[in-house]
């Protein structure tokens, strides 16, 4: 039980955050509660995108730089199936689910059928997610580049609410059963496949593993979390348009938080993402102390900086760092 | 249960393998032996699944398997060790044995179960290191404990003794045995010949990619075509007139 102990935990502290949200509002930390629970549920969606890249990427060793392809699949079905076909929202959550399922089962089959791997897997994936990109740019369907409103209608029955926890705790709901889930691979035959497919192909394939399926699997899960992320976003921000659905930062994001966190492990993508937005967040407060303005693109910085370090001092992610003091 | 047909293999305008046919008795260890660059592994990636024979067939259990994929072999019962050992870094040793196990064990507990099972019986001890961690000889242990968990009935093993000191290749024969007094049919490449005489019942010789021999080892080591392959033109020649002369 052990196994399951520390994702309790991590969930239980996480959910203590209302409890410590006057103290950091009041520290002068955020500008509001609004502002904090606005950050915190942004971290837990990119947190959940990571999830879904870390699954194949981390612990299946399959590198994409295109979850974007996902995401964006997510967040424009809840947008338009709402929109568009007056689906209820929550059940718009669920074809969301799917739709990115089917859609990463879809590139998966086309890339490993055609046996890519590492870079080359990577740059079809990228190619994919910005055709979607440039497509949704265009097609009437997704409202084109003026994007899609989700009308406001703050309702539980409609997936809007009007507490701001309320919102928040939905977001860590599905992270913590995504944890879950992640435990549950490690454990089981799956998850063993995938790190010997990542670790060395043939060797897993002469002990019978039949290494398009355990792929394909991954990619299909993978994609199905990370869009899921992506209807969250729909469905908080009630805006999306083809940049911040099918757009690179996401696939950025997507990436490095895992990385940065500790890349095929269970908390490796949440600590990422706290991680790099906290310190994303932190460099935009300081410019803006220092110079009095804000400098576009300064997280990017950080984030490049963020990369550089971990590659150099710590592979095994902030993760990594805390398991060696630990010891 | 093994039967190799007419097997050639080309790579480009290289022979790596020409025209083979070999037959593998139930039950038995055979050896394939060879000077290096002869197509031994060629022969077994074949029998394997991981190459395609330009030419030829390969009939497990009197099946043609020819171009079969790996993944479909080792479920059908045929496992095989690399000569370069290629362990699962990220996963600990008792991880990597349960790869092979859960071919036939889906169930975590069971995989394992099987996994300690086999670790005990090729030696491995400290399940929960890291294979990383493992030494030289560790590493071919783990090698053959994890195509033994798959349950095969033919097990190919390409060179599981080279790189180990005399002493660690006297701890290991016995375990080449204990596998086969299982029912498990063992087609070994082997170089180190004491190994092969006291464990193969039948022998191969390949050279350039071609039979030169087959028989007993005390045939084939005596067959003036395998001393010539081995130390080259005229060898046995000159040691059959030092023989008559010493
Ligand atoms: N994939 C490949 N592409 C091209 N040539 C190959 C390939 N695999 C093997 N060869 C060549 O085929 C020949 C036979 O190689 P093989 O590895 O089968 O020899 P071997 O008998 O196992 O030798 P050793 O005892 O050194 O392991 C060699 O000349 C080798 O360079
Ligand atoms: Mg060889």
């Amino acid at each position: 039980m052990t196994a399951y102990r520390s994702i309790l935990l991590v969930v239980l502290g996480l959910a203590a955050l209302p409890l410590a949200a006057p103290a950091l509002v009041g520290a002068g930390i955020f500008a509001g509660a609004n502002t904090l629970y606005n950050l915190m549920v942004f971290v837990l969606i990119i947190a959940l995108a990571a999830q879904g890249w870390n699954l194949a990427g981390g612990y299946g060793g399959q590198f994409s730089f295109g979850h974007a392809a996902f995401f964006g699949t997510g967040a424009y079905a809840q947008a338009i199936l709402q929109t568009r076909y007056g689906i209820n929202p929550w059940a718009a959550l669920v074809a969301a689910v799917a739709l990115g399922a089917l859609v990463g089962a879809v590139i998966g089959f086309l890339a490993f059928r055609a046996r890519l791997r590492g870079s080359y897997f990577a740059l079809v994936t990228l190619a994919f997610a910005e055709v979607f990109r440039i497509l949704a740019n265009a097609a009437p369907i997704t409202g084109g580049a003026a994007g899609t409103l989700v009308p406001l209608d703050v309702r539980w029955a409609n997936l809007q609410f009007a507490s701001r926890e309320a919102f928040y705790y939905l977001a860590l709901a599905f992270v913590a059963l995504v944890l879950l889930l992640n435990r549950l691979v490690e454990r089981s035959r799956f998850g063993t496949y995938l790190v010997a497919v990542r670790e060395n192909e043939d060797a897993a394939r002469a002990l019978g593993v039949d290494t398009l399926q355990v792929k394909l699997k991954a990619i299909t899960l993978s994609a199905a979390i990370t869009a899921l992320a992506g209807a969250l976003y729909t469905q908080k921000f009630l805006y999306v348009d083809a940049n911040i659905a099918y757009g690179a930062w996401i696939s950025i994001e997507a990436l490095l938080a895992p990385i940065v966190g500790g890349i095929g492990t269970v908390f490796g993508p949440l600590v990422g993402a706290l991680t790099l937005i906290g310190l994303g967040e932190a460099a935009k407060v300081a410019i803006h102390a220092l110079f009095g303005s804000a400098i576009p693109g300064v997280d990017l910085v950080v984030y490049g900086v963020l990369l550089i370090l971990v590659i150099a001092f710590a592979p095994r992610g902030v993760i990594g760092l805390l398991d060696r003091r630990a010891r | 249960m093994l039967n190799v047909e007419g097997v050639t293999k080309r790579f480009g305008g290289l022979v790596a393998v020409s025209d083979v046919s070999m037959t593998v008795a139930k039950g038995s260890i055979s050896g394939l032996i060879g000077p290096n660059g002869a197509g031994k592994t060629t022969l077994f990636t074949m029998i394997s699944g991981f190459e395609r024979p330009t030419a030829g067939r390969v009939l497990f259990e009197g099946d043609d398997v020819t171009g079969r994929p790996p993944e479909a072999l080792a479920l059908l019962g045929i496992a095989r060790t690399f000569q370069i050992v290629q362990p699962f870094a990220g996963l600990t040793v008792r991880e990597n044995v349960a790869v092979g196990a859960y071919l036939r064990h889906p169930r975590r507990e069971e995989a394992f179960a099987r996994a300690e099972e086999v670790a005990s019986l090729v030696g491995l001890a400290d399940l929960d290191r890291p294979a990383s961690a493992l030494t030289v000889a560790g590493r071919k242990r783990l090698e053959l404990a994890r195509a033994l968990a798959t349950d095969p009935k033919l097990l190919l093993l390409d060179e599981v003794l080279a790189g180990l000191n005399p002493s660690e290749i006297r701890d290991i024969v016995p375990v080449i045995h204990a596998i086969r007094d299982q029912g498990v049919t063992i087609l070994m490449i082997e170089h180190v010949m004491q190994a092969v005489m006291s464990l193969c019942e039948r022998v191969h010789v390949i050279a350039n990619g071609r039979t030169i021999a087959a028989g007993t080892p005390a045939e084939v080591v005596s067959d003036p075509q395998v001393v010539e392959a081995y130390l080259g033109q005229g060898a046995a020649g000159r040691l059959a007139g030092r023989a008559v002369h010493g």
